[in-house]
């Protein structure tokens, strides 16, 4: 068990083995997680049906966009329930166990669960992504296909990212805070569509406060092959996703600076 | 007839006073809706922006549609009432069977409170907001505003007998959040949640003309800024009626249906 992904594993095996306690249950919940994203797809398809383009966007373009986000998404939604809980562990004290524990806390938070319900997620943006990418005649040359992995890996690292923020306030707060919320699930539903859409303000926002158009737009318009409405360069939209990646380390360090302040409630 | 309706009227007014409590929960939902609504805006204005053809709504009206249903979201049945479900999957719900009152009845009143308890205390700061700042139009006409009132209170009902419905299905898959899961989704998109009703394709909208989820929002909402003119308000109210009637039917004779077959669990 020295080692950390042996270690994971096995929280995995454990977390899997429990939700499939209630199979029905998992079943119900996979195809509602596969419903609610598939109806917001659906309105996209009326939406288009109706109005023919989105500036200068096709539908083909939008369902690639939004294939990107939510597979990104999903996969980091599997790994990050612990985060949500941090506010009741610190709550209750259960976190204290956690610090003894001679593994980093982060690694347990992670293991808490993988949820494989998010799996109707990740299909329904992969099965739209995958549709997108055969409809819209893309040149798959290999830095491509590289950017492709790479803009889905760094984006999961991002979201990540953003779910230990969530967890660090708890901290200072000891209760989660759903406030945070508009940002992960807001941020996801803005990148549906491409970030050139939106005003100013928010397209700044969502670039230079929180760097989700680094893993949701640049990269994709380079994937796309498109010249970037906003005028980026193709140089910037290759090397984007990383930025996406320095959020995920930046948001340990705050982790770590949040452990450091925390005193146990003591109940 | 005081004490008949009594036990009724008072586990509103109790659950009602409970809810409220949840003060951290109300804003930060609030934040939330806010950021919604103004994603699905700006998306919606960059749609009319690609197009010159005249569209079933203004934009205008589409605003003031997005940002009703933000205010109003609370009102939809998402999930079975959260008491009840603890109830079943404990077992106290036995108790429940033999309290000396009709038990759907009960059930709708509580069920009641839950939708309307946080919608309240969200909906009216929001749309203050949303008709100061975001683009929200005031009602058509006073008449429009009394026409929706009354729908709205129709819409509280509708909502309020497909919440027990997903309550009552709880009794047969007992963990987890039941069939909700997959049929909240279909419910938030047929009231028009994801995007309006009107600018679905005309062959939809024989469908939803059907279907009792259109007065759930989409009925209520166009009556406020006159989208449905008042001369054809009573039909809609009439749907809603003959909605609520049917629901309540069906929920009184499932809620007869699970209560013969229940097994409390024991311990």
């Amino acid at each position: 068990m020295a080692n950390p992904l042996a270690l994971y594993s096995h929280y995995v095996s454990i977390s899997l083995r429990s939700q499939m306690q209630y199979r029905v249950s998992f079943l119900l919940g996979t195809l509602g997680q596969l419903f609610s994203t598939g109806v917001e797809f659906i309105g996209i398809l009326a939406l288009f049906d109706r109005f023919g383009s989105l500036n200068q966007w096709s539908l083909a373009e939008v369902a690639f966009f939004y294939g990107i986000v939510n597979v990104a998404f999903a996969v980091t939604d599997m790994l990050s329930r612990g985060f949500d809980h941090v506010g009741q562990l610190v709550r209750t004290g259960e976190f204290d166990r956690m610090l003894l524990r001679p593994r980093s806390t982060v690694l347990q938070l992670i293991g808490q669960e993988f949820t494989l319900k998010r799996l109707g997620r990740f299909l329904q943006g992969g099965a739209v992504l995958l549709w997108a990418a055969i409809y819209l005649d893309i040149d798959w040359s290999p830095s491509v296909v590289a950017l492709t992995v790479i803009t889905i890996g760094c984006g999961a690292c991002f979201f990540l990212g953003l779910f230990i923020n969530i967890g660090t306030v708890s901290f200072w707060t000891t209760e989660t805070l759903e406030l945070m919320n508009v940002l992960t699930y807001g941020g996801i539903e803005a990148s549906k569509y491409p970030l050139a859409i939106y005003r100013a303000w928010f397209r700044r926002f969502f670039t230079m406060v929180i760097p989700m158009g680094c893993v949701t737009y640049f990269p994709v318009l380079a994937i796309l092959g498109r010249s970037d409405p906003l005028g980026t360069s193709l140089a910037f939209q290759y090397l984007a996703p990383l930025f996406g990646l320095f959020y995920f380390i930046l948001s340990l360090f705050i982790w770590r600076l949040g452990l450091r302040h925390y005193r146990s409630t003591g109940s | 007839m005081q004490s008949f309706v009594l036990p009724y009227t008072a586990v509103l007014s109790a659950r009602f006073r409970m809810i409220l409590q949840y003060r951290a929960a109300a804003i930060a939902g609030f934040v939330t809706q806010i950021g919604w609504g103004a994603i699905r805006v700006m998306a919606m204005e960059a749609f009319y922006r690609s197009t010159s053809a005249p569209q079933p709504m203004h934009l205008e009206d589409v605003v003031t549609y997005i940002w009703l249903g933000q205010a109003l979201l609370g009102l939809l049945p998402w999930n079975p009432d959260t008491e009840i479900r603890n109830m079943v999957r404990s077992g106290t719900v036995a108790y429940e069977l033999v309290r000396p009152v009709n038990l759907y009845t009960y059930w709708f009143s509580r069920s009641m409170a839950f939708r309307l308890a946080p919608t309240f205390m969200r909906s009216i700061p929001l749309a203050i907001l949303a008709l100061l700042f975001f683009g929200m139009q005031a009602p058509a006409s006073p008449e429009a505003l009394l026409f929706w009132l009354a729908a709205t209170v129709g819409a509280v009902l509708l909502s309020t007998a497909l919440t027990v419905i997903l309550s009552i299905t709880l009794m047969w898959t007992i963990s987890g959040e039941g069939v909700s899961f997959l049929v909240s989704p279909l419910i938030y998109f047929l009231a028009g949640m994801v995007i309006p009703l009107p600018l679905f394709p005309d062959w939809a909208q024989r469908v939803l003309d059907i279907l009792p989820f259109r007065g759930i929002c989409d009925a209520p909402f166009r009556l406020y800024m006159g989208h449905i003119p008042a001369t054809e308000a009573w039909a809609v109210l009439f749907h809603q009626l003959i909605w609520i009637v049917i629901l309540v039917a069906f929920g009184a004779w499932l809620l007869s249906k699970a209560t013969r077959r229940l097994v409390v669990q024991g311990g």
